[in-house]
């Protein structure tokens, strides 16, 4: 089985994730046997391909173009097929980023097949590959399987691999340039500026100590009684999605797959369920406390200490223990 | 403005589940509710046609039981719906669903088509972009702010890590709308009583004549087995915490 993957970079600077799927790529293909390849995709990334044949990979696929010098997903798809095309790929890989689900269902398609989005893992059993997802926001997992001829798109969720195991080459792997083509017309969209929204007032990846709220903090008048635990514990207040969707604290205290991703020493997760999007931003914190009323709540499943039970009864226990203390 | 929103009916947040053969879950004993990502870009559509005027057609695909939750759309605003029948729909692969949608909005020849960003049953996370690639439509996902102007759309995409982006595509377009964007609104008694004279259009899935062999199959699903050793605290609210501040001096040794 011959693999491909599509790594991802902006102006020049790696998405981490990217190295997480090579690290995937090369234990499946230690597994199934065939050629590994990763392409660049971008314009003015010689450098980035040069970094890349460094790795334990077969060939690196350079695609460079004046019109994919700026993420479409007209451009991407058009570019990536011909690559696909040329090289021939059975099996191709990308991490699971916000610009992979802009355009890789379309890639897939766009060749009448199909993709296996946000894996978590894989199992190689009797020469078949079988994908492991998660379903209703980690409550189960499932096993999937391609059906139909090559080639196979799938997709790895942030965290599932360790970007430092990837394999570092015995020798320069040769760097293959793509020729593309493509024409402004085919791309419909203009992409404008790039821009952050707020300067960051607090560094949540530099805290030592997390507490983090979800929607089991139900008010935002009950956000201080949390406040005060975090701060005798000498940490920071962090959150889910919804707590800054509501505004109940700012944008840059969220965690998750649209926020910060963190590993603080301590990650108390309070009145969290647990939700994929949530997890993959804390999920290597050294030491993780949940408490949540639902004893099936899927931020057990990462959780090293849990408590089931009311938010509002044991913060403020927590918060007395330690004034004691 | 003619805006088609799709909407999922996906089981209620706190439903426990049990699972049953086939890469489903048993559904008789559970609630079912509008998938949340969704009521965003169904109140996104309601803005829009107060802004620019136009109609608002939902469009749901599902068992019987989703008529509940095209109802719920109706009495916040929409003006009308399509309901695309087919019991065994959770079987579909994320292509099969999408080719079935589009074939029901082709012919509704909308300017703009939004979806909410994934489903929180599936979580596939494809069916706008894949609509778009159906349709031949320039698509945008992950959005934050939509200004339409004349022909084509300035639009806010979230990108990664705080960054944005602020991108242009012509109409018509298929657009994945964040959750956040906007305060999804509460059906009024007004909405609700209106609801029941407005129209839902039901179309058999099979006589929409789709030809699609699947691209992926669900072999089964489960609950998945632990990564971590969860130790769990337990007596009074006082006594756990206690217990837990002591774990964390002496065993974690992070406090």
């Amino acid at each position: 089985m011959n693999l491909l993957v599509i790594t991802e970079q902006r102006e020049g600077k790696w998405n981490n994730t990217s190295f997480e799927t090579l690290a995937a790529a090369q234990q499946i293909g230690a597994q199934a046997g065939g050629k590994l390849a990763a392409a660049v995709i971008g314009k003015g990334v010689a450098a980035l391909a040069g970094e890349l044949a460094a790795k334990k990979l077969d060939e690196v696929l350079l695609i460079e173009h004046e019109l994919l010098a700026a993420y479409t997903p007209d451009g991407f798809c058009v570019a990536l097929a011909q690559a696909i095309a040329q090289t021939k790929p059975d099996l191709i890989l990308l991490p699971h980023t916000y610009q992979v689900r802009d355009f890789a269902p379309k890639l897939a398609a766009s060749l009448g097949k199909g993709m296996i989005g946000d894996c978590v893992g894989y199992r190689y059993e009797n020469g078949r590959l079988i994908f492991v997802r998660q379903m209703f926001q980690g409550k189960t997992a499932a096993d999937v399987v391609f059906e139909g001829a090559a080639p196979w798109f799938a997709t790895f969720q942030a965290g599932a691999f360790r970007a430092d195991l990837v394999a570092q080459g015995a020798a320069k792997a040769p760097v293959k340039a793509i020729a593309v083509e493509l024409k402004p017309e085919q791309i419909r969209t203009k992409p404008l500026e790039l821009f952050r929204e707020a300067k960051q007032a607090v560094d949540l990846t530099q805290a030592p100590i997390l507490v983090a709220i979800g929607r089991g903090i139900k008010a935002p008048e009950n956000i201080p009684m949390v406040e005060k635990l975090a701060k005798l514990l000498g940490g920071e207040l962090a959150a889910s999605r919804p707590i800054c969707d509501e505004g109940w604290l700012p944008m840059e205290r969220q965690i998750g797959s649209s926020g910060q991703t963190v590993a603080p020493k301590l990650y108390l997760a309070l009145g969290i369920s647990g939700a994929i999007q949530h997890v993959v931003g804390m999920k290597g914190s050294r030491t993780i406390v949940a408490i949540n009323k639902d004893q099936n709540a899927p931020i057990f499943e990462v959780a090293d200490y849990g408590i089931v039970g009311d938010l509002f009864e044991i913060v403020p226990a927590l918060t007395e223990a330690l004034e004691k203390s | 403005m003619k805006i088609v929103v799709c909407i999922k009916q996906v089981p209620a947040k706190d439903a426990p589940l049990a699972i049953a053969e086939g890469g489903w879950i048993r559904e008789t004993e559970i609630g079912f509710e509008m998938n949340e990502p969704d009521t965003f870009a169904l109140e996104e559509a309601l803005r829009l046609k107060e802004k620019h005027g136009g109609e608002v057609i939902a469009v749901s695909m599902g068992p019987e039981r989703v008529k509940q939750t095209i109802k719920e759309a109706l009495a916040k605003g929409a003006d009308r719906a399509i309901h695309v029948v087919d019991d065994k729909f959770y079987q579909l692969d994320p292509l099969g669903s999408a080719m079935s949608l589009a074939a029901a909005i082709e012919r509704e020849k909308p300017d703009l088509i939004l979806t909410g960003l994934q489903s929180d049953d599936h979580g596939f996370g494809q069916t706008g972009v894949l609509l778009a690639e159906r349709l031949g439509l320039p698509h945008a996902t992950i959005i934050m702010q939509i200004d339409v102007q004349g022909d084509h759309m300035r639009l806010k995409r979230e990108l990664e890590a705080g960054w944005f982006q602020w991108v242009e595509l012509p109409l018509p377009a298929v657009l994945s709308i964040q959750s956040g964007i906007n305060k999804v609104r509460y059906a009024t008694l007004k909405g609700i009583m209106a609801a029941k004279k407005k129209e839902i259009a039901a179309i058999d899935r099979a006589s929409l004549g789709i030809n699609h062999a699947p691209t992926q199959r669900i072999e089964r699903i489960y609950v998945p087995s632990k990564t971590k050793k969860t130790e769990f605290i337990t007596g009074t609210p006082k006594e756990a915490a206690a217990k837990l501040l002591e774990k964390l001096k002496h065993e974690a040794r992070v406090l």
